[in-house]
């Protein structure tokens, strides 16, 4: 094992041209699989839904576009061109018919669409019109949830436009059996049920949309194969004519049947992973522990004698590759929220195995110098550690996290274990965990965790606060009193856990909704047979047939809502410096400072606009002077005098992020009012709701939909990312701010937490830089912290990639639960990036 | 009084320092230096009373007094990272060799809970009151940084005598004691004048170890904050490969030898 954490195995050749290959041009969206769902749709309208989507998966597997791009070892692409995407009508469309000219040229991940394309969307798009999950959704929703929605306190969004996805299906069980072993396994099911059974019906029709779709995807893999073999028929390199005539063979037999050898099982995987994101347009589809499953297929091959060391590590390298391959468009403004191209395919390494010994392994260190060698944004790489976990294997993950791309995160088995426990997981599932997504644990294979399932920004009850509820003269929230009635904090603070309560009572009843559209209107059965126990009850993922269900929104904006709960209650009710009128006139008035640039056009130009309507005539002078008041803020000077003073006192009530007890200990209080209310509420697939606690990036244009907050935060930028202290207000260096992040609860929010950090390269330089970083992770982890990623750049690193994105192209950071290109990002969140606290160290 | 009472003047607690000493560090800076080098990164740790420097535009007080409690409970905080690291606490700064009563509670308080100690120092001080300090000390990294002892007086207002004799008693105490040697322009950066330094740590016995730490200008701003003139005014900072060298000959000592701490 020591060679590979010592040395590693060097790149091979192959891996620098394929990358090149796949990022020479913009990324297209393709409209083949949305024509052929449509053509099967038409054709099925009679059929049940379940069955009606294994048509679909068939038909459009038998005749989408297939292609092997040069010098590929692992094949299988979903669209014609690298980094392609096609669409799911069946979810949204409205937003992509809207944006059809427009997507190209987005700041945040643009897509290029050809004028034909476009032409063939146009024509597929009408027949879905009411027909989607989303449409069904908003159906189902109360009116007072439409109005929390349309006033952002929170966003289903993920869910609401597209598939689920986020889930780790089992990839072994396909690797040992095949697809023939599950329609084998179904059919046996078939015969066992009788026809007075009460849900004969229902799983007499899955069973016969498994069976589909698994020959769909047997199929597929033979149409591959064929092209394999032709393609060697005119190929002149006798190398590469070997290599097409290996891979005809590979698909031939995967993933039909059982994997042979570490190669078709590596095929094997490819196919699953990339099958299950033509299914459906979920993102998050995790490979999971794959250092473990894949393992004793090396062994063997090893132990044969066929296969080397550079061999495996170069398969393994294509398939990191492979993973950046596929895509996925987003509508705009959720493409701010996940942005940089990712489809957060969380792939681990290391932990427990499920008897509680260690599992690190060969692969396990190869899976590392794969993120090491191809150096991309996919797979979202994530390692687990315990107490037992190996040093050798922390310090070459160090290694990885020292190049620069955000790469692995770390997850601490102590706290994740027991955190699953409680919510039902056995032990051995619970130690057999892996990461969905961003940060999400879940036991693979018997999960149906629903882990993304909306943005919940806890800034924004407390704006309600200070208006009674109201928005615009419109009931958002619920009436808790005119604020300046308060007597104390604590009547306060309990005018704000009201508004919160009642906020997440609509957030539970979004997401069920939805929950229900998906059951009803996109059951997947080619998904669902890879994760117990569907086949044996006989129904969908959708509609409960995991073992285990969750559904998992995510709160953020903990650091703004400690320092905001606290200023208050130190300056207005404790110290009585200031009293609650004035702090709300503050806010209103955003402390005198005007609107950031972005937001006062957009406001200017909707004055424009409505003054116009209204008939009146304006200048462009006058325009100019709009934004100008925007920009400067309507305050006078006496009055920005004052704001200028409590933005002082603000400075100076102890901040959340310096390991001050006190302040620590109340945003742990302050986590619980969210993450303590939503696991009351049950979804309907028979599971529970758990919280999360992390934003992804949407902790940026969910902060620019957020008024000025009273931690001294202003209107429209972006609040605190993670669980981490905002931006800046951490000046106690990493322990200190480590130590704060520690002291929250991590284990009542089973769906995961997110902590970045930022460190200069040089914190890491040397072994023994390495072996303090180390050290700096297991001390967090030793305390209960759960998650933790850095971000090893230098701030004028980034700096210069802003402005000069063109020699940055490759320049990879951690963006919140993924990696992704840095200027593929939009201007904002590069900024957000940069501003986060450099966590230094002395020299 | 309980010894954990005794107060003494500080200027800084710095957490996560990983360059001085062994593991993650916290530093106790003491306020008050007999010495005067002219590169001094930390100027306002110099004088002994309390003063004003402008930093990041705000006036800031330097010189908290404080007791050995208090120290210990920031201290604490960050244990698990000690713990985990084979680190602990250094005291610097300015000079703890000046405060024996506040810096040896501070040590003895630290062992007392089972934290690791070393200390920077330059060495300036009477050995008998550096000997009550050995008794709670695990690492101790002392500055020599000049062999000569009058071009030591220009450049650090004192001379090298009593600092090169307790290096030598130091060392015979069995402590585990490392050499550094602060590598100045015009001062020290020539192969004799490091080699010189090098073999004389190499004499002292059970010294293992010898860090070059290349100028640096960090202290900069902190003269300008405190309306000094800054003597080094417009010297870049040294870079590796004026520094390599000077590696080479102190390594022909045997020793093992570094850039940086």
């Amino acid at each position: 094992m020591a060679e590979f954490a010592k040395g590693g195995i060097p790149v091979s050749p192959r891996i620098e041209r394929l990358k090149d290959n796949l990022y020479k041009n913009m990324p297209e969206i393709e409209a083949d699989r949305a024509v052929l769902l449509t053509e099967s749709y038409k054709q099925t309208e009679s059929e049940p839904i379940v069955k009606r989507r294994a048509l679909a998966f068939a038909h459009i597997l038998e005749n989408i576009p297939i292609t092997i791009r040069d010098e590929e070892l692992i094949v299988g692409s979903a669209t014609k061109a690298p980094r392609g995407c096609q669409v799911f009508p069946e979810y949204s469309y409205q937003w992509l018919l809207d944006e059809l000219d427009t997507v190209e040229t987005r700041t945040a991940d643009p897509f290029y669409i050809s004028e034909e394309t476009k032409a063939t969307l146009r024509e597929v798009y009408p027949y879905w019109e009411g027909k989607t999950t989303s449409e069904l959704a908003t159906s189902y929703m109360a009116p007072e949830t439409l109005v929390a929605m349309a006033h952002n306190i929170f966003t289903p969004g993920n869910y609401f436009y597209n598939g689920i996805g986020h889930m780790t299906v089992d990839y072994p069980k396909v690797l040992k059996i095949g697809f023939s072993g599950i329609i084998e396994e179904a059919a046996k099911e078939l015969l066992s049920i009788n026809v007075y059974d009460a849900n004969y019906a229902q799983k007499h029709e899955f069973l016969e949309a498994v069976i589909i779709s698994c020959n769909a995807a047997i199929t597929y893999a033979k149409r591959y194969s064929d092209l394999a073999s032709e393609m060697a028929k005119t190929e002149k390199d006798d190398r590469r004519r070997e290599e097409l005539l290996l891979i005809s063979q590979n698909c031939a037999n995967v993933p039909q049947k059982g994997a042979r050898n570490f190669y078709e099982a590596c095929q094997s995987f490819w196919f699953v992973q990339m099958l299950l994101q033509i299914e459906s347009s979920g993102h998050s589809i995790s490979p999971g522990r794959f250092d473990q499953y894949m393992y004793p297929y090396y062994k063997a091959d090893l132990d044969r004698g066929d296969i080397t060391p550079d061999i495996a590590q170069e398969l393994l390298d294509c398939i990191w590759v492979k993973l950046n391959d596929l895509n996925k468009v987003r509508d705009a403004a959720s493409a701010e929220g996940f942005a940089g191209y990712s489809l957060f395919q969380n792939l681990c390494a290391g932990g427990q195995d499920k008897s509680g010994l260690d599992a690190t392994n060969e692969l396990s260190y190869m899976c590392i110098q794969a993120s090491m060698h191809v150096q991309l944004p996919q797979p979202s790489f994530s390692v687990r550690v315990w107490n037992g976990t190996p040093t050798e294997f922390l310090l070459k993950c160090a290694e990885l996290t020292r190049t620069g791309v955000g790469l692995p995160a770390y997850y601490n088995d102590e706290v994740i274990i027991p955190a699953l426990m409680s919510r039902g997981l056995t032990l051995e599932d619970a130690r057999d965990y892996n990461i969905i997504g961003c940060v999400e644990p879940q036991k693979a294979a018997k999960t149906d965790g629903w882990h993304d399932a909306a943005f919940f920004n806890m800034c924004r009850p407390l704006e309600l606060v200070f208006s009674n509820g109201y928005e615009n003269g419109e009931l958002v929230g619920v009436e808790t009193g005119d604020v300046e009635s308060f007597r104390n904090f604590d009547e306060f603070y309990d005018a704000y856990k009201k508004q919160m309560q009642y906020a997440i009572g609509l957030l539970v009843n979004a997401d069920n909704s939805i929950d229900v559209a998906h059951a009803q209107r996109c059951p997947l059965p080619f998904q669902s047979c890879m994760v117990e126990d569907c086949i044996k009850r006989g129904k969908t993922l959708q509609e409960g047939g995991a073992v285990y269900n969750f559904t998992g929104p995510q709160g953020f904006g903990i650091a703004n809502m400690t320092d905001s709960l606290y200023a208050i209650k130190t300056l207005v009710y404790d110290k009585k410096l200031v009293s609650i009128g004035e702090y709300k006139k503050a806010l209103a008035a955003n402390f005198g400072k005007g609107l950031t640039p972005k937001r006062a056009e957009a406001e200017t130009a909707k004055l424009a606009k409505q003054l116009s309507k209204e008939g009146k005539n304006i200048t462009d002078k006058e325009i100019e002077k709009i934004f100008k008041l925007f920009i400067e803020g309507t305050a006078d000077e006496k009055e920005k005098q004052e704001y200028n003073k409590l933005l002082e006192l603000i400075d100076g009530v102890p901040k959340y992020g310096n390991d001050i007890k006190e302040v620590d200990l109340f945003a742990r209080d302050v986590a619980y009012v969210y993450t303590k209310e939503l696991e009351k509420y049950s979804n309907p697939r028979g599971g529970i709701f758990q919280a999360g606690l992390y934003p992804v990036s949407a902790n940026v244009p969910l902060g620019e939909q957020t008024g000025a907050t009273p931690d001294g935060r202003l209107a429209n930028t972006p609040v605190a990312d993670g669980v981490g202290p905002f931006s800046g207000r951490d000046t106690h260096g990493p322990t200190a701010a480590a130590n704060s992040v520690a002291k929250l609860d991590h284990a009542i929010a089973s769906n995961g937490t997110l902590y970045n950090q930022k460190f200069h390269p040089s914190a890491l330089a040397g072994e023994e830089g390495l072996a303090k970083f180390a050290a700096y992770i297991r001390a967090f982890f030793d305390q209960k912290g759960m998650h933790m990623q850095f971000n090893v750049v230098s701030r004028e690193t980034l700096l210069d990639a802003q402005a000069h994105p063109e020699n940055y192209r490759s320049l990879v950071v951690r963006v919140a639960g993924y990696s992704a290109l840095f200027t593929t990002l939009s201007k904002s969140l590069q900024d957000d990036i940069i501003n986060r606290t450099e966590q230094g160290f002395t020299a | 009084m309980d010894y954990l009472d005794t107060t003494g003047r500080i200027f800084d607690i710095q957490k996560y320092s990983i360059h001085d000493g062994p593991g993650i560090r916290t530093i106790v800076f003491l306020k008050g230096c007999a010495l005067r080098c002219r590169w001094c990164c930390n100027p306002e740790g110099q004088s002994f009373e309390k003063e004003h420097m402008l930093f990041a535009g705000k006036d800031k007080l330097i010189g908290e007094d404080i007791t050995v409690r208090a120290v210990l409970e920031k201290i604490k905080k960050d244990i698990p990272y000690y713990y985990r690291s084979g680190g602990g606490v250094t005291l610097s700064g300015g000079e703890a060799l000046l405060q024996p009563e506040f810096a040896v509670s501070l040590l003895r308080a630290c062992h007392s809970i089972g934290i690791n100690t070393a200390i920077e120092t330059t060495g300036f001080q009477k050995f008998e009151i550096i000997k009550e300090y050995l008794k709670y000390l695990d690492y101790v990294l002392m500055d020599i940084k000049h062999m000569d002892s009058d071009k030591h007086k220009e450049f650090t207002t004192v001379p090298n005598e009593l600092i090169l004799e307790n290096a030598r008693k130091i060392a015979e105490s069995g402590a585990n004691l490392t050499i550094r040697v602060p590598v100045i322009y015009g001062f020290n950066d020539t192969v004799a004048e490091i080699s010189a330094i090098a073999a004389f740590a190499a004499s002292l016995p059970g010294v293992r170890h010898l860090h070059l730490l290349p100028y640096h200008r960090m202290g900069e701003d902190k003269y300008t904050g405190l309306g000094r003139e800054y003597g080094l005014s417009g010297i870049p900072p040294m870079d590796r490969e004026h520094v390599l060298p000077l590696l080479e000959a102190a390594k022909k000592t045997g020793l093992i030898c570094q850039i940086g701490g």
